[in-house]
């Protein structure tokens, strides 16, 4: 069923290298449409109904149903004020490059999405959290806001109308558990980003106790397209329950590393055959992380699996950010966990003890393994640490998340793992 | 003393936000960007201006990869050491970079010229190996490139 595999609303506007669509370009384009249809016909309540029958879930990992979480915000004249909006632009999930290529692609996309959901939540105030080292980003973005200030896309009494948005651009400086909800709104307030505990969310109490809603940058950008369109429109892009497209994303050891926007619920070997050019000439493919580095490896086997969020949860992974890496066969899976690893226990916030002290010593023992120091019992130890790291163990998901690849590494690649240990070296080196 | 360029900076990000303590890591990476990194000193004039305590701000400045508390070198090299990176090459990239300038990671050249630094994933993924340089962004690195974009910056 491929009817829809040409329309792609995220990226329709983006070009290569090529400076983003200005504010005039953007409208031209049929940018603003959706804004324009909201402000003038619609309430926000019309506008979440919109989006929840759209059967949008969240692009940043989790897959919560964009709607639904807009529908806990109180709303109404006793509610408490200000509100508030963030974009999570906190794109640092190893392997995950999406959310950059939107925002340097097409800044206005992401300023109507978040405008658009300020407005169904009757936000006052809405902020932009992007990683520092998005340098480019934040260059188009600053242009894009002034744009919409100066052409009351922006600001008060947007567009005639009596709703008014301030929007503001927040750069980070640099950590990985910012992208963490919860973390990100400590950070913006300009503490240490440590995960507050749930409840309450933070659609009831999130920045400075007001109510917040915190929407990743492709969830937002896809915003603008259903309420300009129409959530049945939406929904009938996708070859799966879960509407819409998907920016996809592929890296490592395939002929073209890329991104491409394609139907929800595109099947692993469409996207790697056909988007990515199949593997680089003499690697074969051993296995793909398929949603960024805190997801469960997928094998050869799993090839057919539609790549949405209840398809690949059935696999025994998470569809993630979306982003696959590419596992080859000349590559060894230690010394790719070594590094995961490393990455997961350098960038532990330290504010919880099975995190901040399990992390390290996990990494300590891959690295045993990987250098020739490998000890039998290490597999148990490692398959102890999948345990008291999982869910439920820790305050927030970056540990859990970090035995994800390892817990199915053990299981796919457990001959690997053996063999450093038998042969006390690296067989790949 | 800050200057009246720094505390433009600042006072123009203070109006953004309901509380001065939300100012505070932009502000550091304001005055960093004037003075390179952030010193005892620069940290108590913020703190100042603010009307913050320096030990909350320093604990913010001391959490965050990208506030730098120690002298760096005239440019920064970001490597990106994270999992797609890792795959394609990585490894040789900052061996090489450590020979050529005969530094290792967190380390600033005799000279004073380059300061070389590991970093999480850069979010150039479909152009591993990849490295940032100040405000630019390198990607599809092989050991040619590396000398010729060092040559670069001076």
């Amino acid at each position: 069923m491929n009817r829809n595999s040409m329309i792609t609303p995220l990226t329709q506007n983006i070009t290569p290298n090529r400076e983003p669509p200005d504010l005039k370009q953007y409208a031209q384009a049929g940018g603003y449409q959706g804004l324009q249809r909201a402000i003038k016909t619609l309430t926000p309540q019309e506008v979440l109904q919109e989006v929840k029958e759209s059967n949008l879930r969240g692009r940043g990992g989790a897959g919560f149903p964009t709607g639904k979480k807009w529908s806990f915000v109180p709303m109404g004249d006793d509610a408490p004020r200000p509100k508030y909006l963030v974009a999570n632009a906190d794109e640092m999930e190893p392997g995950t490059f999406k959310d950059r290529l939107l925002m340097e692609g097409d800044p206005h996309q992401l300023l109507e999405g978040m405008i658009l959901a300020s407005y169904a939540i009757q936000a006052e105030v809405a902020y932009i959290f992007l990683r520092a080292e998005y340098r480019l980003a934040a260059q188009r973005l600053k242009k894009a806001i002034a744009e919409a200030y100066e052409m009351n896309y922006l600001g008060k009494n947007l567009l005639g109308s009596a709703f008014s948005l301030e929007l503001h651009l927040h750069t980070s400086a640099g950590r990985y558990i910012c992208g963490e909800e919860t973390a990100l709104l400590n950070a913006l307030e300009g503490k240490r980003a440590i995960p507050r505990a749930k409840p309450p969310y933070p659609q009831v109490s999130g920045l400075w106790g007001q109510p917040t809603v915190v929407n990743n940058v492709e969830t937002l950008c896809n915003v603008p397209h259903i309420i300009a369109r129409g959530a049945a429109w939406y929904q009938n892009l996708s070859r799966s329950e879960d509407g819409g497209t998907k920016f996809y994303g592929a890296s490592g050891r395939v002929k073209h590393p890329g991104a491409w926007e394609l139907p929800m619920g595109t099947p692993i070997r469409e996207i790697l055959e056909e988007h990515a050019g199949g593997m680089k000439d003499g690697f074969q493919l051993r296995g793909l992380l398929p949603g960024g580095a805190s997801t469960d490896f997928l094998t050869e086997e799993h090839l057919d699996v539609p790549m949405d969020y209840d398809s690949v949860q059935s696999a025994g992974s998470r569809l993630g950010t979306g982003t696959m890496i590419i596992l080859d066969d000349r590559t060894c899976p230690v010394g790719m966990l070594c590094n995961l690893e490393h990455f997961f226990a350098q960038e532990s916030c330290g504010w919880c003890t099975p995190c901040r002290d399990g992390l390290p010593w996990v990494e300590k023992i891959l690295l045993g393994i990987e250098q020739g120091q490998g000890q039998p019992e290490d597999l148990d130890y490692l398959t102890m640490h999948t345990r008291l790291l999982g869910p439920g163990h820790t305050f927030c998901a970056h540990a859990p998340g970090a035995m994800e690849p390892l817990q199915s590494a053990l299981k796919y690649f457990r001959a690997d793992f053996e063999q450093h240990i038998h042969h006390q070296r690296c067989p790949f080196k | 003393m800050l200057s009246a360029e720094e505390i433009k900076a600042i006072d123009a990000e203070r109006s953004h936000y309901p509380t001065a303590q939300a100012v505070g890591i932009e502000a550091m990476k304001i005055v960093q960007h004037h003075r390179g990194w952030i010193s005892d000193e620069s940290l108590r004039e913020i703190a100042d201006h603010l009307g913050l305590s320096v030990e909350s701000l320093d604990g913010a400045a001391t959490f965050y990869n990208l506030i730098f508390r120690r002298p760096v070198g005239k440019h920064v090299i970001l490597i990106c050491d994270s999992v797609s990176c890792w795959i394609m090459g990585y490894e040789q990239l900052r061996e090489q970079l450590q020979k050529e300038l005969k530094i290792g990671l967190g380390e600033t050249t005799q000279d004073g010229r380059f300061t070389l630094l590991p970093s999480c994933c850069l979010g150039a993924c479909e152009r591993a190996p990849v490295m940032i340089v100040d405000e630019d962004l390198h990607g599809d690195l092989d050991s040619e490139k590396i000398g010729e974009i060092l040559a670069d910056y001076e």
